[in-house]
């Protein structure tokens, strides 16, 4: 089931295996049958804990999901809420109690278990609200980095980029800070921490203090990690807002994936259902869970789109050969072992029907007009070339009235890209944008400009040009199919965070000072003394492993560039991700959006 | 060594095994949390009753007589230290929180009450207190006993809290203390301890000493700020926004208070009201043209209303309205203006000529809407009246400011027949461009008419494949290539 968690460099089999034995734990405190009513959102990450297997052994029978009214029937003996922490939550867990059948017998008993953190607020609302009293066992879950893939953990904190810098909230860098520290605890002290921006600069205080203030935690396990980097993503507002061009990236930047899971149009993938006679075309979307489980998509995922159809048909050639076998197997043993290679054979089959499909899906895409005007622009800018006036296309956007979305996304880049608008070009763009979407998205476009992504140039200097240069953030001989930089994820624009680590490792950030006093935010080093015993004595040729921390989000591009340097020959380092959540521009923006519909709650 | 410390160790001792735990009490039976729990929030109860009494003995406001400064008093004097022990003795049974009264600060304090002498020293004392409080090193010894529940620190009862345990704040009387208590918390960054503690700031200080200090705490503001919009509590938080008109996002935060207003007329009022507030210019005048376009829609929907249920206008019973104009953004609005009102007088709240001038349309964004307003009706005259412009000589030219491939564009969008639709594919200047346009919506004419311009023969023969076999453009098309043949 976890497999794919133990294939990396680090095995994050561990802390899975945590999850769930508290999970358990928790579980088996409340004896007897039992119902779980799901806070909707948690199911996501939840599935990457446990299955219902795992539930089921512990006697959990049905599983509702959190709504209001009265709870359904169930001949339970306990009713567990698993929730966020969420005051619109609690008032539904109010109603679910409240409405319950006090007459009927057996009596059910509840409880809450709250996700990641018990809440002094939520308990103090039910209390308000009379119900507190109703829950026999009142607890929280850690659930502060969950493991997504061998190399990957993500806290999947939708919020925590808008409650850092709109809300002035730092309660996803404390968990985050936590979760570190469970890491640590499971994986060693780890001796060295960089660190660029305000955030992370947090962050590394309240590591140091709470190792100070818990003088235990001092751990006797040899350390896994050898360098720990935490980059706030205020530092490189840049990459989140171009198009990735990865075929992860892709499928995200499209059809979204959630908690490792993507949702497809059916149409596609229609075919397949014939030889299950009769049935009609499906219309619920095609759901496929994607992670380096799957040979195939472990090997194309990280490559940039134009190379992933010459692996496919490649693919195809091969699984088409190794069908053909099967005429020559002549003797029982040949055929026999034909046989048993079979499942696997077809797993690759399926696997690589699926992989055609959704390429197809993107291909249509990539190939439209409106995309490929859309990138020309986000390159242009990306390079340096008119971002100090205003842009036709983008115009012809708001015209058109295309996504806001799409329109903010440009506009930020521009803005990125010119280390600010000149005035006049942002008020023009503002005026623009609110006559054709309405007035009350000023709200959103302050929300922007307090996340410093569209802003008016102040200094009068646009500092842009220089760092690109000196981190060589524009490639123009990019290549796609075998690549040498990571500036193919974005065919051309190298990630300036994925850059700041590679300088990290060689040559230092010694070498790029200025440039690191332009970013915004201090840069740090910090040691944790380990004990003597515990100090690496590293083997010639052993790689070091560093794991770096995206504080408010990463994208799957950035990811694919961290992977590309572990798997350089020469690179000397290995990467681990991790961040608050998988982001990419189009969510990253929603976040920060005002929400001007009320919650579907 | 504390209970609540051994465990601490033991956690991190065990983490290895247990990394997710972080509740002290798991060893102990759930009926007994439960029971403890309940009694702890008894206790608080009780303690509200004791700030009652205490508001009125204290000194003249003054910090000095509080409660935790007189513990803390007291605890670094060897006297009341061992007083101190053997209460943390008494309270190491879990019946403590039985007798809340019995070793409670209460009664410290009125052991001070009557002497005179400590009331001087008091004044010294208290930037002691502040000394200790923000310096907490200095205070180590105490962290021996820290089971005396009364006697945690703000440092210590924010680390308590982020530990997701039960702690009373009540304890914490004088401002200075509650005050160390939320600048501790906000050092923690946890914003469930924050919020925590605003609440029973919240509950505990008079309005206008709270807004007073958090002006200076924007951290905890904010979290306030967010903490009232989540619990919907509106007039208290906008009393909050009234008093700290500092900021430009607090006033955004109201105004962004009229999309809950689902009246019109009152959520005009209340804009009205928001263009007042201390907003940058820029914002001012989007807030002022929010307020005016409002205003309008109101005007126009109860008019067109009006219209369209007697029947009597024409475009209306044509094409019916599917939604009202209210609360739509302005070049929508400009839109249903071309749509329903293009002919009108500028004099009109409705016409688009007045829309134009009232909210400073640029001529591309109007040239844009009307041109698709006027296509949608098929009007094509109307259309044909946007492009053309006389010079002083009185003759008559085409112009459009955005383009004539984009007119082409939209007219194509709106399915304007192929003779409306060549007229302006022969207006677009770019050659490629025009050949491009001509060829994607069958304009035959200017396509061959532009390879003839051009004399190119080759793409001319392969056009033919293009055209009807025997239609008049195939015909045009032979005699053209002819004609390039003779010349």
């Amino acid at each position: 089931m976890a497999a794919h968690l133990s294939s990396g460099r680090v095995n994050l089999t561990a802390l899975r295996e945590a999850g769930r034995r508290e999970l358990r734990e928790f579980l088996d405190k409340c004896a007897g049958s039992k119902a779980i009513v799901w806070d909707e959102y948690l199911t996501g990450p939840f599935g990457l804990i446990a299955q219902y297997s795992l539930l089921k052994e512990h006697e959990v029978e049905k599983m509702f999901t959190l709504k209001p009214g009265r709870l359904p029937q169930a001949d339970v003996k306990n009713i567990i809420f698993f929730v966020r922490p969420r005051l619109e939550l609690m008032d539904i867990i109010t109603d679910n109690v409240l409405r319950e059948d006090r007459g009927r017998s057996p009596q059910r008993d509840f409880h809450i278990l709250f996700v990641p953190r018990r809440s002094l607020l939520c308990e103090q609302w039910l209390k308000e609200q009379g119900v507190l009293g109703s829950f026999i066992h009142r607890e929280q879950y850690s659930l502060d980095l969950i493991p997504f893939d061998g190399d990957l953990l993500s806290m999947e904190s939708e919020s925590a980029f808008k409650e850092c810098y709109l809300e002035s909230d730092q309660t996803s860098l404390y968990h985050a800070a936590k979760g570190l520290m469970t890491l640590q605890a499971l994986y060693g002290t780890i001796p060295q921490i960089f660190g660029k921006g305000d955030c992370a600069r947090h962050v590394a205080n309240m590591m140091i203090r709470m190792k100070r203030e818990f003088p235990g935690s001092q751990n006797s396990i040899f350390p896994v990690f050898d360098t720990l980097l935490l980059l706030d993503r205020n530092v490189d507002l840049l990459t989140p807002l171009a198009t990735q061009l990865t075929y992860e990236g892709l499928i995200d930047e499209i059809y979204g994936i959630q908690n490792t899971y993507v949702k497809l149009p059916p149409e596609k993938f229609a075919l397949k259902k014939q030889g299950e006679g009769g049935k009609d075309l499906p219309t619920e979307p095609k759901k496929l869970q994607l992670n380096s489980a799957e040979e195939l998509y472990a090997e194309i995922r990280d490559k940039n789109f134009n190379a992933v159809g010459s692996v496919l048909s490649k693919k195809a050639k091969i699984i088409s050969a190794a069908f053909e076998e099967r005429h020559h197997a002549k003797t029982v043993g040949e055929i026999k072992q034909f046989v048993s290679q079979l499942p696997h054979m077809q797993a690759a089959r399926s696997s690589l029907a699926n992989h055609t499909s959704i390429a197809e899906l993107i291909k249509d895409i990539t190939t439209s007009e409106d995309f490929f005007d859309n990138l020309t622009v986000e390159q242009e800018f990306m390079s340096g070339i008119d971002t100090d006036k205003v842009n036709n296309y983008i115009e012809d956007c708001i015209a058109q009235k295309h996504p806001l979305i799409k329109i903010l996304r440009l506009v930020c880049l521009q803005s990125v890209c010119n280390s600010g608008l000149k005035q006049k070009v942002l008020d023009h763009y503002k005026r623009e944008i609110l006559q054709t979407y309405g007035y009350e998205h000023i709200l959103t476009l302050n929300n922007l400009e307090k996340a410093g992504l569209l802003k008016p140039q102040t200094s009068g200097r646009n500092n842009y040009p220089t760092i690109r240069k000196t981190l060589r953030l524009w490639m123009d001989d990019v290549n796609e199919q075998n690549p040498n930089d990571i500036s193919y994820v974005y065919s051309g624009y190298a990630p300036l965070s994925v850059r700041l680590a590679q300088l990290l490792a060689r040559p230092g950030w010694r070498s790029i000072e200025e440039v690191l006093k332009m970013l915004p935010g201090p840069h740090f080093e910090e040691r944790q003394q380990l004990p003597t015993g515990l100090q690496k004595k590293r083997q010639h040729g052993e790689n070091r492993v560093t794991l770096v921390f995206f504080l408010g989000g990463v994208t799957y591009a950035e990811i694919a560039a961290l992977r590309f340097l572990s798997q350089m020959e020469d690179g000397g380092t290995e990467y681990v991700i991790a961040t608050t959540k998988l982001i990419n521009g189009t969510s990253w923006i929603k976040s920060l959006m005002d929400k001007l519909e009320p919650a579907p709650f | 060594m504390s209970r609540a410390r051994a465990d601490e160790e033991e956690y991190w001792h065990s983490s290895k095994f247990r990394a997710f735990t972080f509740d002290d009490e798991d060893d102990e039976l759930s009926q007994l949390k439960e029971s403890k729990r309940a009694v702890n929030s008894l206790r608080d109860i009780v303690d509200d009753d004791d700030d009652d009494d205490l508001e009125r003995v204290s000194w003249s406001g003054e910090p000095v007589g509080s409660i935790s400064w007189s513990i803390k008093e007291t605890a670094s004097s060897s006297t009341s230290s061992l007083e101190g022990r053997d209460s943390s003795l008494q309270k190491g049974s879990s019946s403590y929180a039985a007798f809340p009264k019995q070793v409670s600060s209460y009664s410290l304090s009125s052991l001070f009450k009557g002497e005179v002498p400590h009331i001087q020293y008091g004044q010294m004392a208290l930037s002691d207190t502040g000394v200790k409080n923000y310096a907490p090193e200095l205070r180590r010894p105490k962290a021996e006993y820290k089971d005396y529940s009364s006697d945690w620190s703000p440092k210590d009862t924010v680390r308590r809290m982020q530990r997701g345990k039960v702690c009373s704040l009540e304890r914490f009387r004088s401002l200075q203390d509650k005050l160390v208590l939320l600048d501790e918390a906000v050092a923690g960054h946890d914003g469930n301890v924050i919020t925590a503690v605003l609440i029973f700031l919240k509950r505990t200080l008079r309005r206008e000493i709270l807004f007073r200090e958090l002006e200076v705490r924007q951290v905890a503001l904010c979290h306030l700020i967010h903490f009232l919009k989540e619990t919907g509590e509106q007039k208290f938080l906008l009393d909050l926004l009234r008093l700290c008109f500092f900021s430009l996002s607090l006033q955004l935060s109201q105004y962004r208070e009229h999309l809950n207003i689902q009246d019109v007329e009152k959520r005009r009022e209340f804009l009205k009201g928001c263009i007042g507030l201390p907003f940058s210019a820029e914002d001012t005048s989007h807030i002022q043209d929010h307020y005016t376009l409002l205003e309008r829609q109101i005007i126009i929907e109860a008019n067109d209303r009006h219209l369209e249920t007697a029947g009597q206008s024409e475009i209306f019973r044509k094409y019916p309205r599917k939604a009202s104009i209210l609360n739509m953004p302005l070049v929508t609005t400009l839109f249903y203006s071309c749509f329903y009102h293009y002919t009108e007088a500028e004099g009109t709240f409705s016409s688009p000529t007045n829309l134009k001038k009232t909210f400073k349309i640029p001529d591309k964004q109007y040239v844009l809407t009307a041109l698709a307003a006027r296509a949608k009706l098929r009007a094509w005259d109307d259309v044909d009246a946007l492009f053309t412009t006389k010079n002083w000589l009185g003759y008559t030219k085409k112009k459009a400011p955005i383009g004539f491939h984009r007119v082409v564009e939209i007219l194509q969008r709106n399915n304007a027949p192929v003779q409306v639709l060549q007229e302006y594919v022969r207006l677009v200047e770019d050659v490629e461009t025009r050949l491009n346009l001509a060829t994607k919506y069958k304009c035959h004419d200017v396509a061959i008419e532009t390879y003839r311009d051009l004399k190119d023969r080759i793409q001319l023969t392969a056009y033919k494949c293009k055209v009807e076999r025997g239609s008049a453009d195939e015909e045009k098309i032979n005699s053209i290539l002819n004609n390039l043949v003779r010349n």
